[in-house]
């Protein structure tokens, strides 16, 4: 169960690329660990690798970055697989909100449910953001009751849907809410099911 | 105004809708695969609950199973572990498994179509992003993360604000030598890879109509990677014809009932979407992909783009980026390019009638496989490698000098032990060309199964439309 979430405050980690997929992320091969824990060290690890420039060139490899929990991206974050991993890698690696102007769908889903911030902001705010963070430090809060990202003295708002704010900042559990709430409704749902939309009982082992 | 198939499906299955524009949906299917199960699981049992109703679950090994002799299987540790840890789960929460011996394994998008677990009217989540695939049949389908999983098996439903719609009309009958596959990426290199993002596809018009069942799960599947939450198309006759006599498919008078509802599926023609598209597949010519992203796409006969052909700075870095990977120089014709590795597989186009079309370039060519290539059949399920084994198809493939597999997602994922080595170019009926999704270093082209066949044996990509195709299979 994720904790409240009410800010994130912290160093800006500039990522120069749009259309990050979840492969890059985490790659494939790290999805046979079967926990959460300890994916951090996996985290984008074949641009942590030199896969395409030095490693000690990408963002992930500088000291000056080390501890930096928010990740600045550009567009498309989180596209492809829907590995849940994503989420898990990145906040074992510390990172706590990603900035981007959008996300993959399944990938945004995962981020609130794992407690992890998503902030939508224009591309011209992402690509001067990251500009400054490269440039310097550059220390960020993310205050989601107010729905603004503070930093070098601007006041910038974000959007985020309403249940996502509120899962965020109170840690809620899923299961035991909709249970609660909704446990009558699926099992009336249940009862009225009618045969033709069950699974026949077919022998196939 | 008229509902479309997902306004029909979306409010049978509504349980409840939140103020906040989240809404409570009932999940008449649930597949589950080794990979993105198990913390689900593990989340079930720390917090003491059961799996709601192991009588819609269905689970299969499919991720890392090795392609190689079944016999002897030598996988990982790590994907040993994996697959137990399935199996335990499986077993103890009496779900049905399809383990990695049972002769009706195969990858999950293939088996739940193939064995009736998919059928029209249903909603069906999977965790995997290709799970649009269900939604040829006029399912309404989501690939879910592991914390969703673990939601659905405890609850048998799933939190989620209704996507957007978008239409995407079809015209034109696709010439000979061109798939269902070019459709899919010429439509997400003219959409862009954000391009369905919050929105469900509705795949519609005279195109999808003429096409087959399994041609149009490849349209599905690839909707993902436009963005989709979901790929939708109206069922009709041919869906009928496909699902009926399933194993798990409604019979006798449930068939009959089933029918009824399905009738009342199609769109109707005065519905409403929030977008709408149209393509012409009648001019269309052979896809391939030359970058890193499904969204860079060119035709076999034109040359692939140079950083200077795009005017925003950010495009121009990320295609000089993808150039480096892949390893091609700007501007580069297609039929130039040279391939190393070729895979016929993955849940995008490794059914039966994909194995045909690729085995009718074979055959018809008279050639074997280029030395410099390697290339790799990977049926979609053992049970389309049996039927294919009968058909002929396999000889056809062996003869010529491609390795005949196992069923898995294999080299689409590399997870087993089936990867395109560094360096190497490889021609892939798969949906993704990501950095590295095919084996570290790996350089991938998306093609269709004849244009992959094609390149097999002639060491490079060729127009599949000017290819002799031989009359093989039914």
């Amino acid at each position: 169960m994720p904790e409240p979430i009410a800010k994130v405050a912290g160093r800006a980690l500039p990522l120069f690329a749009d259309d990050v997929d979840t492969d890059q992320i985490i790659p494939a091969e790290f999805l046979k660990i079967t926990q959460k824990k300890g994916l951090g060290r996996y985290l984008f690890y074949r641009w942590r690798q030199g896969d395409t420039e030095a490693p000690e060139n990408f963002v992930l490899g500088r000291p000056e970055f080390e501890g930096s929990p928010i990740l600045v991206g550009g567009r498309n974050f989180g596209i492809g697989s829907s590995r849940e991993n994503a989420v898990w890698a990145l906040l074992d690696y510390g990172v706590k909100c990603v900035m981007a102007s959008s996300f993959g769908d399944i990938f945004y889903a995962n981020a609130y449910k794992n407690g992890l911030v998503c902030v939508r902001l224009p591309d011209g705010t992402l690509s001067e953001v990251r500009r400054e963070a490269l440039a310097g430090a550059l220390d960020m809060t993310v205050d989601l009751p107010r729905g603004v990202v503070v930093y070098g003295g601007r006041s910038v708002p974000f959007d985020m849907e309403e249940h996502v704010r509120e899962r965020l900042t109170k840690g809620l559990d899923d299961i035991s809410l909709t249970l609660s709430k909704h446990g009558e409704a699926i099992g009336k749902y249940e009862a009225a099911m009618p045969a033709f939309l069950k699974v026949r009982p077919a022998k196939v082992l | 105004m008229g509902a479309t198939i997902f306004d029909k499906v979306w409010d049978r299955h509504l349980l409840s809708d939140s103020p906040d524009g989240q809404s409570l949906i009932y999940v008449d299917r649930h597949l589950v695969h080794e990979v993105t199960s198990p913390v689900a699981f593990e989340g079930l049992k720390a917090a003491g609950r059961k799996v709601r109703r192991p009588d819609l679950t269905f689970a299969v090994m499919d991720h890392n199973v090795p392609t190689g002799d079944r016999s002897d299987p030598n996988p990982d540790d790590l994907s040993v572990r994996q697959m137990g840890t399935l199996k335990a789960n499986a077993v103890g929460s009496q779900i049905a498994l399809l383990d990695i011996f049972n002769p009706l394994q195969g990858i999950v998008h293939v088996i739940g179509p193939e064995l009736g677990f998919t059928i029209p009217g249903t909603t069906l989540v999977c965790g995997d992003s290709h799970t649009t695939t269900h939604g040829a049949l006029g399912a309404v389908a989501f690939g879910i993360g592991t914390t969703e999983v673990e939601h659905v098996l405890a609850t048998q439903s799933i939190w989620m604000a209704k996507p957007k719609q978008m239409a995407v009309r079809t015209r034109g009958a696709l010439p000979r030598g061109v798939c269902s596959k070019d459709l899919a990426l010429w439509v997400i290199r003219n959409i862009g890879t954000g391009g369905a993002f919050g929105h469900v596809m509705e795949y519609k018009g005279e195109t999808v109509e003429r096409m087959s069942v399994e041609e149009r799960m490849t349209l599905a599947n690839m909707a993902v990677e436009a963005g989709a939450r979901s790929a939708i198309m109206s069922p009709d006759e041919k869906v009928y014809d496909y699902v009926r006599g399933k194993p798990f498919a409604p019979q006798g008078r449930d068939w009959e009932e089933a029918m009824e509802y399905w009738d009342t599926l199609p769109s109707d023609p005065s519905a409403a979407y929030d977008r709408s598209v149209e393509f012409d597949a009648g001019r269309l010519e052979p896809q391939v992909t030359w970058g890193t992203n499904p969204g860079m796409t060119v035709g076999v006969t034109e040359a692939i783009p140079g950083p200077e052909d795009f005017e925003d700075g950010g495009a121009r870095a990320a295609v000089g980026r993808s150039l480096r990977y892949i390893g091609l120089a700007p501007h580069t014709r297609v039929k130039d390019i040279e391939v190393d590795v070729v895979f016929i597989g993955s849940c995008t186009n490794a059914r039966f009638s994909d194995l045909v079309q690729a085995a009718r370039v074979v055959a018809g060519s008279h050639m074997k496989v280029h030395p410099s290539v390697k290339a790799m059949v990977v049926p979609g399920s053992q049970s389309v490698r049996r039927r294919a084994e009968e058909a002929g198809l396999d000889k056809i493939f062996r003869d010529a000098g491609f390795d005949w597999r196992n069923s898995g997602c294999s080299m689409c994922i590399a997870m087993n032990e089936d990867r395109v080595p560094s360096g190497k170019r490889c021609a892939s009926t798969s949906n993704r060309n990501f950095e590295n999704r095919q084996g570290p270093g790996g350089r991938t082209h998306l093609v269709s199964p004849v244009m992959a066949a094609a390149a097999a044996l002639h060491g490079r990509f060729v127009d599949a439309r000017e290819l002799d195709l031989a009359d093989v299979g039914e």
